[in-house]
C-alpha cells in the first residue's frame, strides 16, 4: 500500500482511538452552538419591566400598562423602585402624583436603550388612556428578514472558530507529540518522503474538520432554522479553504516547538487576537478605525467574512474570489514556510 | 567488501564552550560482521552512530555506507539500512501489525509484515496496541520496524538498555539470526557482556576517540595478564603495591572495595600472594579470581570504570 495512504490511515486510526480528541473536535462545537444558540435565539419580544409607585392612582396606571402586553408591571414604594432601577431590575419608574392626577412623572436612565424605549411606550399608553386621539392613520408592516437574527450572525463565526481550533490544535499538537516521542526522527531514518508525512497530517485533519463543520451547519438549520442563503458548493469551497488555511498555520506554529507547553503558548498567542477581533461573536467594525487594518490582516477575519457572505448574503463563488484567494494563500504560504522551517529532530 | 567506512570523523556541537562529541574517528565495518561501539555514557557513541545513520551531519570527515555518501545518495542508503534508535516511543494506540505495516510502506522491497513480526517472536501480540506491550516487547517491535525493509545493515543504539535479562537474551537471539542470514550489524552498548557475546570486533571509545579496536578476545589477550584476582584484606586500606614485584603479577589496582591484581598465571601467583600477606601480618578476608573482561580492558585504557553498567540507571542522555 502507498506510504501516503498508510500515513493517512495511521493518523485517522490514532484520532479515532483518542476519545477525548473526538469529543473536543465534534461534541464541543455542538455544545457551543446549542448553548449560544439557546441563549441568543430570537424570543417573542420580552415584556419590559416597569415599576409603578404605590399610591391611590397606582392601580389605574398599572392596569393600562399591563393591558398593552408590552410591560410587566410591579407596584412598589418609591425607594424600593429607585433601588430596583439602580440595579437594573426595572427599566422605568412611573409615578402619578397623589396631589395632581393629571400629571405623570417618569424616572429612567437615558443611557440605557431599554429605559428610553420603555419611557416612550409607557407615555404613549398613558396618554391614550387619558383620552389622547392620534391624528394619523397608522399601518404597521412587521417584516422579519431571514438571516437577520443574532444566531444567524453567530453560526458562521462559530464555524470559523471550529476551523481555526481544529486545524491549529489538531495539526500542532499531533506534530509536537510526534517530535517529543522522537518518532519524527525515526521516520526520518526511513526512505519516507517528508511531503507525504506533512501532507498526511494536513489531509487527515481536514477529513475530521470538514464533517464537523457540516454537522454544525445541519444542527443549526434543524434546531435554530439558520439557513444557508448561498449555494452549498460555494460554502464547501470556503470551508475547505479554511481547513487548509489553519492546518497550514498549525503546522507552521508547531514547526519548531519541542514541548507541548511551548506549542500551547504559541497557539494561544496566535488564536486569542482572532477570538476577540476577527468577528466570531460580534462584528469587527466595533473596533476603532485605526485597528481595522490590523484586524484585516488576521487570517480568521477574511474566513469569517467570506462565510457570512455565503451564508447570510447568498454570495456565489464569483462574488468571493478575493476572500477565497486570501484564505488559500494563507494556507499555501504557511505550508511552504512550515516545510522549510520544520524541525524533524 | 566494506559496509561502512569512516575517516577523520569529527562532530562539534556549537556552544560556549563548544562540545567536541567526536574528535577524529576512523573505522571500517566489514560486510557480514557485527561491530560494537563500546564506551561509557557521554563517550560519543550515539553521536557517532547517528552520523552513520544520516541523522546528524558531521563537522568534518568522510562517511560511506556500502560505498555511497549521505550527501548524494541518502535515499538509496535508507533503502538498505534498518535502524533502532536509543529511545523511540512508537504510537501508543497503533497495533503491532499496523505499526510494522506503516514502516513497510516506506521501502521498495521488504518483508511481509507478519513475517517481520514472526522474526521478533511477537505473533501472539500482532493485534495488541503498542501501549499494552512490555518494555522488551516494545523494543522487539522497534527491531521489527528496523528489519521490515530487508536491510543489509542494521544500526542499533543501546538495544538492550533497560531490558530485563530474559528480554536481552531474546533480542540477542534475533540479532544472531539476522547475522546468520548474512546481515551486517553496528551496535552501541555500554554492556561488556553484550559486546563480548555479540560482536566480532569492538571499538572502545571514550571522550570522542577510539582507544582500541579489535575482537573482544584479542583485546583481552592484549592485556598480557588475562586473569584478575580480587583481594580483600584487613586492616582495610592497606597498601598492597608491593605485590607488583611478585612473579606473574602485572598490575595492582586498588578499587576501593577490593584490590585487583592483573595476573597471567594464577596458579603461580596465588601461593606467593598468600605468603607475602602472612609475612606482613595482613589478614585475608576475601579472594576471587575471574577471567579478564572488556571492562578490565577499558579500565586499563582509561584508568576508569564503565561506571554505568547497572540496568536500572536512567537511559543515556545523548553523547
Amino acid at each position: 500500500m502507498s506510504p501516503f495512504r498508510q500515513l493517512l490511515m495511521s493518523r485517522i486510526r490514532l484520532f479515532l482511538r483518542e476519545p477525548a480528541a473526538v469529543f473536543w473536535v465534534y461534541a464541543f462545537p455542538l455544545v457551543m452552538v446549542f448553548s449560544l444558540g439557546t441563549a441568543f435565539r430570537s424570543q417573542p419580544v420580552e415584556r419590559v419591566l416597569v415599576d409603578v409607585v404605590r399610591n391611590s392612582h397606582a392601580a389605574e396606571a398599572a392596569q393600562a400598562l399591563a393591558e398593552s402586553r408590552l410591560f410587566r408591571v410591579t407596584i412598589t414604594d418609591l425607594p424600593e423602585a429607585q433601588r430596583r432601577l439602580r440595579i437594573g431590575r426595572t427599566e422605568l419608574i412611573v409615578e402619578k402624583p397623589h396631589a395632581d392626577p393629571a400629571s405623570v412623572r417618569y424616572t429612567f436612565d437615558p443611557t440605557r436603550p431599554g429605559s428610553l424605549v420603555a419611557r416612550n411606550a409607557a407615555d404613549d399608553i398613558l396618554q391614550r388612556a387619558a383620552g389622547r386621539r392620534d391624528v394619523l392613520a397608522v399601518t404597521d408592516i412587521r417584516s422579519i428578514q431571514p438571516g437577520g437574527r443574532y444566531i444567524d450572525f453567530l453560526i458562521p463565526g462559530l464555524i470559523g472558530m471550529g476551523l481555526m481550533g481544529g486545524g491549529m490544535w489538531g495539526v500542532g499538537f499531533a506534530t509536537v507529540d510526534l517530535r517529543i516521542r522522537k518518532l519524527l526522527r525515526r521516520l526520518l531514518a526511513t526512505p519516507m518522503k517528508r511531503s507525504h508525512f506533512l501532507g498526511a497530517m494536513i489531509i487527515s485533519r481536514m477529513l475530521f474538520t470538514i464533517p464537523e463543520v457540516f454537522i454544525i451547519v445541519l444542527i443549526s438549520r434543524w434546531f435554530f432554522s439558520v439557513q444557508v442563503q448561498g449555494d452549498l458548493s460555494a460554502l464547501f469551497v470556503v470551508i475547505l479553504g479554511g481547513a487548509i488555511q489553519f492546518s497550514g498555520i498549525g503546522l507552521l506554529v508547531a514547526s519548531r516547538a519541542t514541548t507541548l507547553e511551548t506549542v500551547s503558548g504559541l497557539m494561544n498567542a496566535v488564536m486569542i487576537p482572532m477570538w476577540i477581533a476577527s468577528g466570531i461573536f460580534f462584528s469587527p467594525d466595533r473596533f476603532p478605525d485605526y485597528l481595522q487594518p490590523a484586524i484585516a490582516c488576521l487570517p480568521l477575519t477574511p474566513l469569517i467574512a467570506t462565510l457570512r457572505q455565503v451564508m447570510l448574503e447568498g454570495a456565489g463563488l464569483a462574488d468571493i474570489t478575493i476572500g477565497l484567494g486570501t484564505i488559500f494563500t494563507w494556507g499555501i504560504v504557511t505550508f511552504l514556510l512550515a516545510l522549510k522551517l520544520f524541525r524533524w529532530q | 567488501m566494506t559496509a561502512i567506512s569512516v575517516s577523520g570523523l569529527r562532530k562539534t556541537y556549537p556552544g560556549r564552550p563548544p562540545v567536541e562529541a567526536v574528535r577524529g574517528i576512523d573505522l571500517t565495518v566489514r560486510r557480514g560482521e557485527c561491530f560494537g561501539v563500546l564506551g561509557p555514557n557521554g563517550a560519543g557513541k550515539t553521536t557517532t552512530i547517528e552520523i552513520l545513520e544520516g541523522l546528524l551531519s558531521p563537522t568534518a570527515g568522510r562517511v560511506e555506507v556500502f560505498g555511497m555518501s549521505w550527501d548524494t545518495q541518502a535515499d538509496e542508503i535508507r533503502q538498505v539500512i534498518g535502524i533502532s534508535l536509543q529511545e523511540t516511543r512508537l504510537a501508543e494506540k497503533l497495533s503491532v501489525l499496523e505499526t510494522v505495516t506503516l514502516f513497510r510502506s516506506f521501502y521498495r522491497n521488504g518483508l511481509e509484515p507478519h513475517e517481520a513480526i514472526r522474526r521478533v517472536g511477537l505473533e501472539d501480540k500482532t493485534d495488541a496496541w503498542i501501549r499494552d506491550l512490555s518494555g522488551g516487547q516494545k523494543q522487539r517491535v522497534a527491531v521489527a520496524t528496523a528489519l521490515i525493509g530487508r536491510p543489509q545493515l542494521l544500526f542499533l543504539d543501546e538495544p538492550t538498555t533497560g531490558l530485563d535479562p530474559a528480554s536481552r537474551r531474546d533480542l540477542w537471539g534475533i540479532l544472531t539470526d539476522f547475522r546468520s542470514s548474512g546481515g551486517t550489524i553496528l551496535l552501541t552498548t555500554h554492556y561488556m557482556d553484550e559486546a563480548e557475546r555479540l560482536c566480532d570486533r569492538v571499538a572502545i571509545i571514550d571522550q570522542g576517540r577510539i582507544l582500541a579496536l579489535d575482537s573482544p578476545r584479542q583485546l583481552i589477550r592484549a592485556l598480557q595478564a588475562d586473569h584478575v584476582i580480587e583481594l580483600q584484606v584487613r586492616p582495610e586500606g592497606s597498601d598492597l603495591s608491593f605485590l607488583t614485584d611478585l612473579e606473574s603479577v602485572e598490575q595492582v589496582r586498588d578499587d576501593g572495595e577490593a584490590v585487583c591484581l592483573s595476573v597471567a598465571e594464577p596458579h603461580i601467583a596465588i601461593p606467593r600472594i598468600l605468603e607475602q600477606l602472612a609475612s606482613r601480618g595482613l589478614k585475608l578476608t576475601g579472594l576471587t579470581t575471574r577471567q579478564a573482561s572488556l571492562e578490565d580492558v577499558f579500565v586499563q585504557l582509561t584508568g576508569r570504570h564503565l561506571n554505568d553498567r547497572l540496568p536500572d540507571r536512567p537511559p543515556d542522555s545523548g553523547g
